[in-house]
């Protein structure tokens, strides 16, 4: 897989890439180069300067500096639409289609086959079919919305959109970041029929595993520059790591021991509509609880019906101090000194107009406050998580994701909260800041602050993740959980089995 | 805690340079003091630069401001009101029929504030999905002040027995399980935008409300300006704006309350998360903003000295145009009360230097739309 033959003239090449916005140096001197049928990984952590390259190279910037070629002529184009039709498809992590459309009319999106003034509805179904049957989904309904797919068949519309177009270079930013196993495993046997056919494909990850699962080369950027090149398989996870983040990573999840204290969150038979189902679980102070389970299985839903966020059909909610909660009151889960991290920080987690200090207090303000002292009192906390701020009164969107979801971290620990719920705390975070939000957790769980211990639930579709950081694994399978057994006694395969409903 | 490994992230995101944020905190300030220089040179004889002129520019702002003050926390929160004017028709109704009842001015002038508020509230509670209960607090108070009215009961009776048996209803009827129906503010307010002016009309049996002949309450004397006393540099109206806009700005930025009013604008999902009532917020924000247009429909009121439910038609966009010039966002999170009063005095700056200097009236009009424009414009450019 490594030796992929290089043609004698690669498809894309970018020489001295240089981009600055204000006072800010996105990319340094990039320069990289994709051969035909390749599959290029692109490295690094959030704020390396991957997005900014990416939309240089999809026409949404202009670079100041530097040249990029592609199969010999200069690649210029003046906007993402000149740079599709020029045959370079780009797709995102948060997927562009028109959900009230079809499938076949998203798949033919903006390359409507006419005929005269009027389109040719045939055509475009004919040709949006045998776009989908090349990424293998011809069953796929071409009169459905969009909005009645799963966001696994949603990606595949996208991607059969750029098959369509006869894009030569297909863009992937994190592709699997919503998907399941299963689904993963589909499309990187898409992305290497894709790679057969010719089609040079960059891959954007976080997860070193899939990188090393799919992809021919790789290039490393940090702090806008790139950092290196090669093959692939001639360089070990350790080697990648220190590349992306410029340092020995080692401890990645920090486990001290820990001991059990009393049970602080009671869940019994918590049912929504539809997930969960029944579901039942005690958190105790001083231990770090996993949910783990394929993406739809009710994991998040499990999360916001405990924090009162959806409605409940049954089942209760109980903390030692306060008896049953309400439900749907998230305010009360606060005042119960219950915190939740959300999964998605750009919809539900934070303001991001909103300052830092504003995001990091908002559950805790007295009724009568100035902006300054809420300013100082969320000093600490960015001293103690490392958040890459200017000043506390900046706004949270100008921070990398990696930092936003720190403050959302923040939040919880300025409000001084027993229970943790952390819903895919370091989903799109970087290497670095995931190390920080892993030790945060340990220090909590331990009550490394001088405090009693807390108790934490971590809901994350992130194997490793969860084996590293919890104490005990609950799976949950089609809206049932699991029980939550001590992680000793499990691994990622027992826990898959049992996520896809096949164990015992 | 064991110190955060370094992190080697990309280049810090710099934050504002201070030249900048105070060009933006200043921006409508700015545009105010270029406005008038403007007027000041091209208007004839000095006639825009005389004291006098600038008392009157207090006063002619005195009622959009002090609605816009209110609006200012509507349109923060991502909200909008689009029925401030015929609220403000209505409200000079009310006060009138209040004071031909023999009602005392003070208390007068607080039934129209309290009635704005109570207006406010039914918003709040149709955008946050009580129709229903809003409908029987409707249902059960017009019963019950039909009932006092037949019954020959007086005011203070019948009144505050319609309030509290709508009351009673409105909340039996919120707690009973009834389907909550979210409706956007924009649909809401625009049905009120007719709905209100309709009840003034109706109260007003389609005529201004006058009153008696002889009979002067002081509450006409607030958009006058004094000529002696410790307040005489402007009409009681202008300060009752002023005092208004303070607290306001007070509230905003210095309680709980206010800095959840840029939360559920900046976010309302975030929000709900850090665990914001967002539907009783909603609801207090609305109420306090129609108290404010309450509180104009007095001045509105003292200024013509009669109600009239014909009055304010339009005034709901120049609050709206104010609170945009100020510098607010209409997609919520942004948005101050100094700016919304420097808005507001950027209108009444163009609209009196633009009769001073002859101009006709489309011309006054369409300076305001580029206005307008150019605010929001600048806005935008502000923000890259």
């Amino acid at each position: 897989m490594s030796d992929t033959p290089r043609t004698a003239e690669p498809r894309l090449v970018a020489r001295g890439l240089r981009k600055v916005f204000g006072p800010t140096v996105a990319l340094d001197d990039v320069s990289f180069e994709i051969g035909a049928g390749e599959v290029h990984a692109l490295l690094g952590e959030n704020g390396a300067g991957k997005s900014t390259l990416l939309k240089i190279l999809a026409g949404v910037h202009c670079a100041d500096h530097g040249t990029v070629e592609i199969e010999g002529r200069r690649w210029q184009p003046s906007d993402p639409d000149a740079a599709r039709r020029g045959g370079l498809a780009m797709i995102h992590q948060e997927l562009a289609l028109a959900p009230h459309l079809d499938v076949a009319e998203n798949v033919m999106l903006g390359i409507e086959p006419t005929r005269g003034p009027l389109i040719d509805h045939r055509r475009l179904r004919d040709r949006a079919r045998q776009a989908l049957a090349r990424v293998g989904r011809s069953e796929l309904p071409l009169r459905a919305p969009v909005s009645t797919l799963g966001i696994a068949d949603r990606q595949l519309v996208e991607i059969a959109r750029a098959v369509a177009l006869g894009a030569r270079i297909v863009v992937l930013d994190e592709p699997t970041s919503s998907l399941g196993k299963g689904d993963v495993e589909r499309l990187f046997t898409l992305i290497r029929e894709l790679r057969d056919e010719g089609t040079s494909v960059v891959y954007v990850s976080h997860f070193l595993e899939e990188v090393r699962a799919v992809a021919d080369r790789f290039t490393v950027l940090r702090d806008g520059k790139t950092i290196t090149s090669g093959a692939v398989a001639e360089h070990d996870d350790q080697a990648l790591v220190q590349a992306m983040v410029g340092r020995e990573v080692e401890d990645f999840y920090p486990r001290s021991t820990r001991t059990p204290g009393e049970t602080l969150v009671e869940i019994q038979a918590v049912t929504g509509a539809p997930t969960p189902r029944s579901a039942s679980l005690a958190l105790r102070r001083g231990e770090v609880v996993g949910i783990a389970g394929l993406v739809g299985a009710g994991r998040t839903e499990f999360l916001r019906a405990i924090f009162g966020l959806d409605p409940i059909r049954s089942g209760s909610v109980s903390v030692a101090a306060f008896g049953n909660l309400p439900a749907d009151r998230p305010d009360r889960r606060w005042l119960a000194r219950i915190g939740m991290v959300s999964e998605d920080r750009k919809r539900e987690g934070l303001a991001l107009d909103l300052s830092v200090a504003e995001n990091m207090t908002l559950p805790s303000l007295d009724r009568f406050l100035s902006p300054r002292a809420l300013e100082a009192r969320s000093r600490p906390f960015i001293d103690r998580l490392g958040i890459r701020c200017a000043t506390p009164a900046q706004p949270v969107g100008a921070l990398s994701g990696g930092n936003q979801q720190k403050v959302a971290v923040a939040r919880l620990l300025d409000a001084d909260v027993d229970v943790l719920l952390l819903d895919e705390p370091t989903r799109g975070v970087d290497v670095g800041a995931r190390a920080t939000i892993y030790s945060a957790v340990d220090d909590l769980a331990r009550g490394a602050d001088g405090k009693p211990p807390r108790a934490v639930l971590i809901v994350s579709s992130y194997l490793p993740e969860l084996l590293g950081t919890c104490d005990r694994i609950a799976v949950m399978t089609r809206g049932q959980l699991g029980p939550a057994r001590p992680v000793g006694e499990l691994d990622e395969h027992s826990i898959l089995l049992e996520a896809v409903g096949s164990a015992s | 805690m064991s110190a955060a490994p370094p992190e080697a992230s990309g280049p810090n995101p710099g934050g504002p340079s201070p030249f900048r944020s105070l060009l933006s905190r200043l921006g409508p300030l700015l545009g105010l003091v270029a406005v008038w220089s403007l007027f000041a040179v091209t208007v004839k004889e000095g006639n825009f630069i005389t004291w006098e002129n600038q008392r009157l520019m207090l006063l002619q702002t005195a009622i959009v401001g002090t609605a816009a003050v209110g609006a200012t926390l509507v349109i923060v929160s991502g909200g909008i009101d689009l029925s401030v004017g015929s609220a403000i028709a209505l409200g000079t109704v009310v006060v009138a029929l209040l004071l031909q009842a023999g009602v005392p001015p003070f208390l007068a002038g607080l039934g129209g504030t309290v009635f704005g508020a109570l207006v406010g509230a039914a918003i709040g509670a149709m955008v946050t999905g009580q129709i229903a209960a809003v409908s029987a607090f409707l249902v059960a108070g017009s019963l019950v002040s039909w009932v006092g009215g037949a019954l020959e009961l007086s005011l203070w009776v019948s009144i505050p027995a319609a309030a509290a048996v709508g009351a009673a209803a409105f909340w039996w009827t919120a707690r009973s399980g009834v389907a909550r129906i979210p409706l956007s503010p924009f649909i809401v307010t625009l049905a009120l935008w007719g709905g209100l002016r309709g009840i003034a009309k109706g109260l007003g049996d389609n005529k201004p409300v006058y009153l008696e002949a002889g009979s002067d309450p002081w509450l006409v004397d607030l958009m006058v300006n004094q000529e002696s006393g410790p307040f005489a540099v402007a009409a009681p109206g202008v300060w009752i704006m002023l005092a208004v806009a303070t607290f306001t700005a007070l509230l905003l930025r210095h309680t709980r309350f206010g800095r959840h009013v840029y939360a559920i604008g900046s976010n309302e999902e975030t929000a709900r998360l850090c665990g914001i009532q967002v539907e009783r917020r909603k609801i207090g924000i609305y109420a306090f903003a129609s108290a404010c247009a309450g509180l104009a429909a007095v001045l509105q009121f003292s200024y013509l000295g009669f109600g009239d439910p014909t009055s304010a038609s339009g005034l709901e966009l120049q609050v709206i145009a104010a609170v945009v010039i100020g510098g607010a966002s209409l997609a919520g999170g942004e948005g101050s009360v100094l700016g919304t009063l420097v808005g507001a005095l950027i209108m009444t700056v163009v609209d009196n230097g633009c009769t001073n200097l002859e101009l006709a009236n489309w011309v006054q009009e369409i300076v305001t739309g580029a206005i307008i424009l150019g605010a929001v414009v600048v806005d935008r450019l502000r923000h890259r």
